[in-house]
C-alpha cells in the first residue's frame, strides 16, 4: 500500500481553485460598503486546490480505510452488519434530503407519518408505549433516559440519588448517569458472567433511581434471571433501564417490554442497519411504558383534524435534548430496513447472529482461552491469556488481524475480562467468511506460539506500522500549523 | 522493583519522604510500572488545603487514568513543575525527578497509618 | 426480504457441526414466558415494493427544490458541490466504525485531523474536537465544560441566542447544579449595560451568538472582554460560513467556539443529521468532549493519525470522563472537509460575500417599498427580521400562494415579525419576486 498521503494542505498552490457559485445581487457591490471593516478578516489561510486533485486526496484516504463493504468486521458491542444501499439511495431522495425542518406541518406530512409509523414499529419490536426519536446516539439515548427517570421520581416527589450500573457495562452508561446528576453504584458480575443478585439486592436501597443494564450482557450472554432482576427493582420503587446495544439477537425472540424494562435505548446505527460513517452520525430512540410518557422530549407528533401536528405544549416534558428531530436521515434508513425485513425477517436476523456467534465460539475455543463458556448470543469474548506466556496480547492478535484483512474484533472491553477479545461476527456474514476467519484466527494463534516476534510487528502490509500513542498524547500534533505566506498581509485580529 | 528502605508507602502505591513538618509525595515504582508510558500529570495547585484520603493528582497514561490520593492532610507548599513538561519523569525517576508534590503535615498522628517499605513489598509481592 | 446470506444447507451443516438440532435451542437461556407468540410487524417487501411504498411518502412532503424559501434559524440551504456527495457516498468511508485501529483508519483519521485543522483556522482556534452532534448540544456541551464538577455555576445567555439552543442548554443542565440567567437583547444585540451589571453574579461562563439568532453581528471582541472581566469563559456561537468574510472569534477573545456546520455542504434533510463543532484555546483542551484525533510516527518514523488523549473519554473514565459522548458526526466532518477544500480560501470569502451581497439587495430593496422594516438597524449576514404592519401569517399566507416561504414566523410582539434569510442560493430574480409581494402587501 502507498505510504503517506500528505495533507490536503500541503497539496494547495497559490491560485488554483475548484469553487463555482452563482453571481450576487449586485455584482459590483463592494463588500465594506455593507458590512463595517472592524468586523472583516484579513486572511482565511485555507488551501487553495482543483476539484481533480481533492476527488484524488479523498480517494486516496478512503482506500485507506477497512470497512464492512470490503471487509469482515467482527467488532464486538458495535454490531458491524452489512448496510442495505436501498437505505442510501432511499435517505437521498430529493423529498426527504431538501426538506427544511421549520416547514409548516402540512408541507411535510409524508416524513411526519414515516416518523410516526417508525416510532410505532419501535415500540412493537420492544413491548414499549412510546418512542422519542431525537436522541443523536446510543449515549444521547442513555442521557435521555436517566433524565426522564429523574423526571419520573421527582414527580413521584424525590429524584433519589443513585443508579446501580453493572462492572460490565459500556463505559457510556456511568458515564450518562453522571451527567444527569446521579452517583453511579457498581456492582460486580457473578462467575456466570451474569448479574449478582445477592449484589443488586444489597445495593437496592430507597436512594436507587433505577438499575442500568443491557441484556445480552457485554459478555454476549442472556441475562437468564431477569424476571427476578425486575421484581427486585421495581419492589423497591426503582426503574429498570435497558441498553440496547445488544438487542440484535434478541429480534423477534423476545422483547425489553416483556421482560420488565421500562426505559430503552436503541441503536439504529447497530440493530438497524444504519452505517456507522466511520464514527457517526447514529441514532437512539428512547422508548418508554406508559408511566414515563409524559416526560418525553418536545415536540410530540401527534394526530389532529386528519393529519399530524407537532405539538409542544407538554408542561411534564423534560424539554429538549437536540435541535429539531433527530438524525431524521438516518431514521429513514432503519425505517426502510424494518419495512424490508418485516417479522420474519427480524426473527431470520435475530437467530442467524446468534448462530454465527456460537459456531465461532465452537471454533475458536480450543485456540483461545474462553472465560465463560456457555451458550452465547450475537456475541462472545474470547481472552488472550493463553498467549500472555510467549508475551503475546490481544493488541497483538489485532494487528496480526489487519495484516490478514480482516478488522480486529473489540479488544480489552468489557474490562472485567483480562486480554479480552470481543466478537461479534452479525448474521450478514456468510458461513465462507466465518470460516476463514476461524483459519486466519487459528494461524495466528499458532504465529503467537511458535513465532511470537513475527506477531509484535504486525501490521507490516498497511500504509504505517504500529503509531507511537504515547507520543501522540505527549506532543499534542492536533492541528496543522498554517504558516504565515509570506507575500500576504497582516494575520487575522 | 525498586522499594527504597527510608520511605514510607502506602496500600494505594504512594511513597512519602517524611523531612521535619513537611512530606514528598510520589508515586512507587510498581505504580509507574503498572501505569505505563505516562503521558500526562495533572497537578494540584500550591496553596489548596487538602484531606488525607482525596484525590490529588491525576496520573494519565495512554490508555488509563488513574487517581492519586493525598495520604496526608495539610496545605500544599510545593509541585513538580517539571512534570508539566516530561511527565516521563514518573517513569524514569518515580522516586527522584518523579516526585509529585509537597505538602505541610497538618496532623503528625496520620503519619501513623504509613506503612514501611518491608510491609509495602509483601503487599505488592501478594498482588 | 432479508440480508442474511445463509442457504438451508449452510445452516444446517452448521447445525451439524455444532451437534444442535435448531437454532432456537441456543435460546434456551430465554425464559419461555416471555419469548414472543404472535406477529407484530407487516410482512417484509421486495426491494421494489420498498422503494415505491416509501417514494409515496416522499411525495407528500415538499423540498426547498420546489418552492423558494427564505427559512434560515439555525439550518440554512446552500449549494452543495457534487464532490461532496460522491465522496461522502464512498462505502470506504461510511461503512467504516470509529477507527480504534489506527493502522486501518488512516483515512478517516487524517479526514478528521484535516477537518480539525480547518475548524481551528476558521475560528482562530487552537484545538477542535472531531464533531459533535449539532449545534445546539455542542453548545450545552461547552456550557458543561465552564461549569466546574459538580459545583455550582451561573451560565448566562444572550437572548439573542437560537431559542431551541436555549432550551438544549436548560436540558442539559439539568444534572448539575448550574443556573441559567438570560441577558436581554432589546436592540437586536445583546444588551452590553445589562451584561456588566451582572458582574456580581460570579457566573461562570457567558454565551452568545454572532451572527446572532435575528442575523445581527455581536462585537465580540467586547463580550468577551466583559466574560473575561468577570473571570466567566467567553462562549462563541457562530455560522461557518459567515466566517468566510467575518473575523475569526478566536482572535477576539473567545475561549470556547462551538456551532453548526450544517452550512458546510451538509443537506437540511428535515433537521439531521448535522454536525456540532467545537473549537478551544490551548488552555481547554484537555476539557474538551468527544474525540480528538492526533498526529504521532509510527516506529520507523512514518507519519500517521491517531485518536488521542482518550483518558478525557467515557471508555477508559466512565462516570469521570468530560462527556458521556461516544460517537462522532464522522461522516458529516468529512462533508464539511470537502467543503471547505472544495470553497477553498477564495470560495469560502465568495460564498460568505454573496450571502451578504444577496440579503442586503433585499433588506434594501424591502425597506424603500415602505410595507415593511428592519427590525433591528445593525450590521448582519444572511438573516434579517422583517416586521409588517399586519400579522405575519397573513404575510406568510400571501407568499404561500406565488409559491414562497418568506422565513419563519417569530413569536410576540403581536407576531407582526419574520426571520428572512437570504444565501446564495437565491437568484436576483427570485428576490424580485420577493420584492414584488411586498409592494403588493
Amino acid at each position: 500500500m502507498e505510504k503517506s498521503s500528505g495533507l490536503i494542505f500541503e497539496k494547495s498552490s497559490r491560485g488554483r481553485k475548484a469553487f463555482s457559485l452563482p453571481e450576487a445581487a449586485m455584482p459590483e457591490t463592494e463588500i465594506e460598503s455593507l458590512i463595517p471593516g472592524k468586523y472583516l478578516r484579513k486572511n482565511l489561510r485555507f488551501p487553495e486546490i482543483s476539484e481533480l486533485d481533492i476527488v484524488r486526496h479523498f480517494t486516496h484516504l478512503a482506500s485507506k480505510n477497512f470497512n464492512v463493504d470490503g471487509n469482515f468486521y467482527p467488532l464486538g458491542s458495535c454490531t458491524m452488519k452489512y448496510n442495505p444501499k436501498v437505505n442510501e439511495d432511499i435517505a437521498s431522495m430529493e423529498k426527504f434530503r431538501d426538506i427544511h425542518p421549520m416547514f409548516p406541518e402540512k408541507y411535510v406530512q409524508g416524513i411526519l407519518s414515516l416518523l410516526k409509523e417508525m416510532e410505532e414499529m419501535l415500540c412493537r419490536i420492544t413491548a414499549m408505549d412510546a418512542f422519542c426519536l431525537y436522541p443523536a446516539a446510543g449515549a444521547h439515548g442513555e442521557f435521555l433516559g436517566m433524565l426522564l427517570i429523574r423526571a419520573y421520581h421527582e414527580r413521584k416527589g424525590k429524584i433519589r440519588k443513585k443508579i446501580i450500573v453493572p462492572d460490565s457495562s459500556h463505559g457510556t452508561n456511568p458515564s450518562s448517569v453522571h451527567m444527569a446528576g446521579y452517583e453511579v453504584v457498581s456492582i460486580a458480575s457473578d462467575k456466570n458472567g451474569e448479574v449478582d443478585l445477592e449484589a443488586l439486592e444489597s445495593a437496592l436501597d430507597e436512594e436507587v433511581a433505577a438499575f442500568m443494564m443491557t441484556n445480552p450482557n457485554t459478555l454476549g450472554l442472556f441475562e437468564s434471571k431477569i424476571l427476578e432482576i425486575a421484581e427486585k427493582v421495581h419492589s423497591r420503587g426503582a426503574l429498570l433501564y435497558y441498553d440496547g446495544a445488544n438487542l440484535n439477537p434478541l429480534l423477534g425472540i423476545c422483547r425489553p417490554g416483556d421482560m420488565g424494562f421500562d426505559v430503552v435505548h436503541l441503536n439504529l446505527h447497530k440493530t438497524f442497519s444504519t452505517p456507522h460513517g466511520g464514527g457517526g452520525p447514529g441514532s437512539g430512540p428512547v422508548g418508554v411504558k406508559k408511566h414515563l410518557v409524559p416526560f418525553l422530549p418536545v415536540p410530540v407528533i401527534e394526530e389532529k383534524d386528519g393529519g399530524l401536528i407537532l405539538n409542544r405544549q407538554k408542561p411534564q416534558s423534560v424539554g429538549s435534548i437536540k435541535s429539531f428531530f433527530g438524525n431524521v436521515g438516518v431514521i429513514i434508513k432503519a425505517y426502510s430496513y424494518i419495512k424490508a425485513l418485516g417479522d420474519e425477517g427480524l426473527k431470520r436476523t435475530g437467530k442467524l447472529s446468534v448462530l454465527n456467534a456460537n459456531y465461532l465460539k465452537q471454533k475458536l475455543k480450543g485456540s483461545y482461552h474462553l472465560p465463560f463458556d456457555k451458550t452465547c448470543m450475537h456475541e462472545f469474548v474470547l481472552s488472550a491469556k493463553k498467549q500472555l506466556d510467549s508475551g503475546i496480547h490481544a493488541v497483538d492478535i489485532a494487528k496480526g488481524l489487519i495484516d490478514r484483512g480482516i478488522h480486529p474484533p473489540t479488544v480489552y472491553f468489557p474490562m472485567i475480562v483480562e486480554e479480552a477479545i470481543m466478537i461479534e461476527p452479525t448474521e450478514t456474514e456468510s458461513k465462507n467468511t466465518l470460516d476463514e476467519f476461524v483459519n486466519t484466527m487459528k494461524e495466528i494463534a499458532g504465529l503467537a506460539a511458535k513465532t511470537p516476534e513475527i506477531l509484535k510487528k504486525a501490521p507490516i502490509k498497511m500504509s504505517v506500522k504500529r503509531l507511537d500513542e504515547v507520543q501522540a498524547a505527549r506532543v499534542l500534533d492536533v492541528c496543522w500549523n498554517f504558516e504565515k505566506p509570506e507575500d500576504e498581509g497582516q494575520e487575522d485580529g | 522493583m525498586s522499594i527504597p528502605k527510608d520511605f514510607k508507602y502506602t496500600f494505594s502505591h504512594e511513597w512519602i519522604k517524611i523531612e521535619d513538618d513537611k512530606a514528598l509525595i510520589g508515586v512507587t515504582d510498581y505504580a509507574q510500572d503498572k501505569l505505563g508510558d505516562v503521558v500526562f500529570v495533572e497537578l494540584p495547585k500550591v496553596g489548596t488545603e487538602i484531606e488525607a484520603g482525596h484525590e490529588a493528582v491525576v496520573i494519565e497514561s495512554v490508555k488509563t487514568a488513574a487517581d492519586v490520593y493525598t495520604p496526608l492532610s495539610g496545605k500544599i507548599t510545593k509541585v513538580n513543575t517539571l512534570l508539566d513538561k516530561d511527565p516521563s519523569f514518573i517513569n524514569s525517576g518515580p522516586y527522584g525527578k518523579g516526585w509529585i508534590f509537597e505538602i505541610e503535615i497538618r496532623d503528625k498522628r496520620e503519619l501513623e497509618k504509613l506503612i514501611d517499605a518491608q510491609v509495602y513489598e509483601n503487599k505488592i509481592s501478594e498482588d | 426480504m432479508d440480508y442474511v446470506p445463509h442457504s438451508e444447507a449452510d445452516i444446517s451443516s452448521i447445525l451439524k457441526e455444532m451437534n444442535i438440532g435448531d437454532i432456537e435451542d441456543l435460546y434456551s437461556s430465554v425464559p419461555e414466558k416471555i419469548k414472543i407468540k404472535s406477529r407484530r410487524l407487516e410482512r417484509g417487501l421486495s426491494e421494489f415494493e420498498l422503494k415505491a411504498l416509501i417514494r409515496k411518502k416522499a411525495e407528500k412532503n415538499l423540498a426547498v427544490t420546489e418552492i423558494k424559501s427564505f427559512m434560515g434559524g439555525g439550518a440554512y440551504e446552500h449549494f452543495i458541490p457534487a464532490v461532496v456527495d460522491h465522496i461522502a457516498m464512498k462505502p470506504e468511508f461510511y461503512t467504516a466504525y470509529t477507527p480504534y485501529q489506527p493502522e486501518a483508519s488512516q483515512g478517516a483519521l487524517q479526514v478528521i485531523y484535516e477537518y480539525q485543522s480547518l475548524i481551528c483556522e476558521l475560528t482562530g482556534m487552537d484545538a477542535s474536537n472531531a464533531s459533535l452532534y449539532d449545534g445546539a448540544t455542542a453548545a450545552a456541551e461547552a456550557a458543561l465544560m465552564s461549569i466546574n464538577k459538580d459545583g455550582p455555576g451561573d451560565v448566562l445567555i444572550s437572548a439573542a441566542v437560537n431559542p431551541e439552543y436555549v432550551e438544549v442548554i436548560k436540558t442539559y443542565l439539568k444534572g448539575t447544579k448550574g443556573r441559567i440567567l438570560m441577558v436581554p437583547s432589546p436592540e437586536g444585540v445583546t444588551s452590553v449595560e445589562f451584561l456588566k451589571g451582572l458582574s456580581a453574579k460570579k457566573p461562570v461562563c457567558f454565551i452568545f451568538q454572532s451572527p446572532n439568532y435575528y442575523g445581527c453581528i455581536e462585537d465580540v471582541e467586547n463580550l468577551s472582554e466583559i466574560a473575561h472581566s468577570f473571570a466567566a469563559l467567553s462562549i462563541a456561537i457562530v455560522n461557518p460560513v459567515s466566517l468566510g468574510v467575518l473575523k475569526s472569534p478566536g482572535s477576539m477573545g473567545a475561549d470556547i467556539v462551538v456551532g453548526e456546520g450544517q452550512p458546510l455542504g451538509i443537506p437540511l434533510s428535515y433537521g439531521g443529521p448535522y454536525l456540532g463543532f467545537m473549537a478551544v484555546k490551548k488552555k481547554f483542551i484537555r476539557k474538551l468532549p468527544g474525540r480528538i484525533v492526533g498526529r504521532t510516527t509510527d516506529k520507523e518514523g512514518n507519519p500517521g493519525f491517531v485518536l488521542t488523549l482518550q483518558t478525557r473519554e467515557q471508555h477508559i473514565r466512565r462516570e469521570k470522563a468530560n462527556s458521556n459522548i461516544c460517537s462522532n458526526q464522522a461522516l458529516m466532518a468529512l462533508r464539511a472537509t470537502v467543503f471547505m477544500t472544495y470553497m477553498g480560501k477564495e470560495g469560502m470569502k465568495t460564498l460568505a460575500e454573496a450571502n451578504i451581497n444577496n440579503s442586503h439587495y433585499l433588506s434594501k430593496s424591502i425597506e424603500k417599498t415602505g410595507k415593511a422594516h428592519l427590525k433591528f438597524k445593525r450590521p448582519f449576514f444572511n438573516e434579517f427580521v422583517l416586521e409588517f404592519k399586519k400579522p405575519a401569517n397573513l404575510v406568510f399566507d400571501k407568499f404561500v400562494n406565488k409559491n414562497m416561504f418568506p422565513g419563519i414566523l417569530l413569536k410576540g410582539e403581536m407576531d407582526k415579525r419574520i426571520l428572512c434569510c437570504v444565501t446564495e442560493t437565491k437568484t436576483k430574480a427570485d428576490l424580485d419576486g420577493f420584492i414584488e409581494i411586498i409592494k403588493d402587501l
